[in-house]
């Protein structure tokens, strides 16, 4: 089996699990570098700009003290005992012409007060970067106060390059990472997919391999074999019930066909060919109601039914089941006895039940002996309900038991009664559908029959409220 | 009386008009839905025996709502090829009075069509039932042929008024079932024909004239065999 074709590039899943990996590693790596940015070389051209406002601060009140005179003094000063050499001023008159200050000449991009200007000057004899900003005085006098920046601006190139460095070698690292889990997402799922693509060809014994590492996708792959194994067993149900409907409807078919055509070609009276016809109606008439049982278990598995399950009282319909058998269990001359407690709750469909009963009872009768003794009783136990139908017929071989409840299965002492096999199926059905079971038991002589029926939440309740009143 | 038949397979259709006549009705006959529906809504009928599934593009359930719809309570039996339970209460739901499953033995049929037109005539409630020199009294429990007073057990009671209510008709093994029981499953053992024996002995054995007839491939009738 080739393994299926892979999906479209922007269509895989993996792609799009990598893609997302991809993504969101490099939003965070840039979110981080931002961060960088902002507390280093934004803090600097900040603590710039707050030292050029605190010298324009200063300044302002020397002018205010002491006019021009004081004023150039006082730049002069700063000048002297600026220890970093990073300070620049430059006085400047109506016209632009320096007065004092360590810049030659007015540079010609400042003409605006109150803003930041960064531009390159020379001083004394050297090119440097410098920020600058540029005030009016009184009196027609211009002031230009600013930091040399050169330094710092050389480490924001040297943060801004890392930065992009790092960028380059996250979106690297992203694309590798994203390929990663790619492959692994491809390889976990192709395990699974290729388990179902073998099913879908046919081979059903395939199972999802188990890594063994217990994760989520182990529990997935085991779910996945749960339920592989349940509809493998399904179908092996089928298959041995389609099997036993060829075989076991042929027989009543055949008949039916060899005596229509019997009569066809022998029948020498109009009575001999209605009695033949008659005969063969009743055969068809038998095979409609095999499948009438097989449609009706089929029915009960299916478990559509639970939808009408109710609170119930079963003493009723069972004593109905008792007294229909009693009839012919005496014609019969057995004594069919009914030990029934005067109330039985339960939880579930009374008339499946009801059914399931009388199918017990209806073998219970049929196969006792003459003079022998069936009976029916119930019990109420804290697990649940318990229907035992005993006989005193030849029972069932223990190696056999558990095939009894199979549909068609007929025992070999059952060979010549009546019957189609499906009575214990169905109470079987009507068992499960209820959570129960159907036990069958040695009953020394005889079978022992026990529908045992579990103790719902509801039926719980029911009888909790029967004891409380009966208290 | 008069019996629309909507079937459209020719052989049941065929099968059920010829046994139908033969049993001194009038049967009308449709094919498919839409002449059904025409003729059950214009027509007025004693029964109606309606097939679920037809041709023509309205089906049995459809007629059925329509019919009920208009307050027409002709008697509908539907006849079905789908025996689900779900399916039964469904045809029922809709308004059909009886619910048959193919395949399906004609006597059953007619049995179910003719107590259906009886029940539609709703006898006025009753507190005797009289059947030549039988007689059942329903207040006081008590019943009695030719005087003579007969002890029955409360289901032998049960079984005996469904054959008087239903006297010179034909009630079949499911009827019983369905009817005195209320059991809706095949028993596999024919139960049904043991008690009805147990009951032929009280009723019919101590006296001349048996009143109980097996009617074959059917059922039972309560009647006089007139010979």
């Amino acid at each position: 089996m080739a393994p299926p074709p892979r999906p479209p590039l922007f269509h895989s899943a993996g792609v799009r699990f990598a893609a997302t990996y991809a993504g969101l590693l490099a939003l965070s790596a840039a979110a981080l570098a931002l961060f960088l940015w902002w507390s280093t070389a934004g803090l600097l051209d900040r603590q710039t700009e707050a030292a050029i406002r605190a010298d324009a601060q200063g300044l302002s009140e020397r002018w205010d003290d002491g006019g021009i005179r004081t004023l150039v003094a006082t730049i002069a000063d700063r000048l002297a005992g600026n220890v970093d050499d990073d300070a620049i001023y430059l006085l400047a008159d109506r016209a632009f012409a320096r007065i004092a200050g360590n810049l030659d000449h007015w540079p010609d991009t400042v003409r605006e007060t109150g803003s930041f200007y960064e531009l390159p000057v020379t001083r004394v004899g050297m090119r440097s970067l410098a920020r600058v900003m540029f005030y009016d005085l009184p009196g027609g006098y211009h002031l230009l106060i600013g930091r040399d920046v050169v330094v710092r601006s050389q480490l924001r190139q040297l943060l801004t390059d890392a930065l992009l460095w790092a960028l380059v070698i996250v979106g690297a690292m992203a694309t590798a990472g994203a390929l990663v889990v790619r492959s692994l997402f491809r390889r976990t799922i192709a395990n699974i997919s290729a388990t179902a693509a073998a099913i879908a060809g046919g081979d059903f014994a395939q199972r999802v391999r188990l890594s063994g590492r217990r994760d989520e996708f182990d529990q997935l792959a085991e779910v996945i074999n749960d339920m592989l194994d349940r509809i493998g067993r399904l179908m092996e149900g089928v298959r041995q019930v389609s099997n036993a409907i060829a075989h076991d409807l042929r027989t009543p078919i055949a008949r039916a066909r060899t005596r229509l055509e019997d009569a066809s070609l022998h029948a020498a009276t109009a009575a001999d060919l209605r009695s033949a016809i008659d005969r063969a109606t009743a055969d068809l008439d038998g095979i409609v109601a095999v499948f009438q049982a097989l449609l009706r278990i089929a029915e009960i598995e299916a478990g559509s039914r639970r939808a009408a399950f109710a609170r119930c009282d079963l003493a009723a319909p069972l004593a109905g089941v008792g007294e229909l058998y009693e009839a012919v269990a005496e014609e019969r001359g057995v004594t069919l006895s009914a030990a029934l407690p005067p109330r039985l709750p339960a939880f579930g469909d009374a008339a499946l039940i009801q059914q399931a009963v009388a199918n017990l009872v209806d073998n219970a009768v049929k196969f006792s002996p003459a003079g022998g003794t069936a009976t029916l009783s119930a019990h109420v136990l804290p697990t649940g309900l318990e229907i035992v139908v005993t006989d005193r017929g030849p029972g069932i071989p223990r190696e056999d038991r558990a095939k009894a409840p199979q549909r068609f299965y007929r025992g070999e002492t059952a060979r010549h009664t009546p019957g189609s096999g499906l009575g214990l199926a169905l109470v079987q059905a009507v068992a499960q559908l209820h959570g129960g079971t159907l036990r069958l038991e040695d009953g020394a002589p005889g079978l022992r029959a026990v529908l045992a029926l579990p103790v719902s939440a509801e039926a719980a309740s029911t009888r909790h409220t029967a004891e409380a009143a009966a208290i | 009386m008069r019996i629309l038949v909507v079937e459209d397979d020719k052989d049941v259709a065929g099968f059920v008009a010829r046994g139908l006549k033969e049993s001194g009705h009038v049967v009308e006959h449709a094919d498919n839905g839409r002449d059904g529906l025409f003729m059950a809504v214009g027509e007025a009928f004693d029964a109606i025996v309606l097939d679920r599934m037809l041709p023509g593009g309205i089906d049995g359930l459809k007629i059925l709502e329509t019919l009920r719809s208009q307050k027409n309570a002709t008697p509908v039996l539907i006849l079905s090829a789908l025996a689900d339970v779900t399916e039964r209460v469904k045809g029922l739901k809709a308004g059909g009075d009886d619910y048959l499953t193919k395949p399906f033995a004609f006597a059953e049929l007619l049995a179910r069509v003719e107590a259906l037109v009886r029940r539609g005539k709703a006898d006025a409630p009753t507190t005797k039932l009289v059947v030549e020199d039988l007689e059942m009294d329903l207040l006081s429990r008590q019943v009695k042929r030719a005087g003579q007073k007969i002890d029955l057990q409360p289901r032998e009671f049960r079984l005996l008024e469904y054959l008087m209510r239903h006297a010179g008709q034909v009630v079949t093994r499911t009827m019983l079932l369905e009817g005195v029981w209320d059991y809706h499953f095949d028993p596999q053992t024919n139960v049904i024909d043991v008690h009805v024996s147990r009951l032929r002995q009280k009723v019919d054995k101590p006296f001349p004239i048996a009143l109980i007839q097996t009617v074959r491939n059917a059922g039972y009738t309560l009647r006089v065999e007139r010979v």
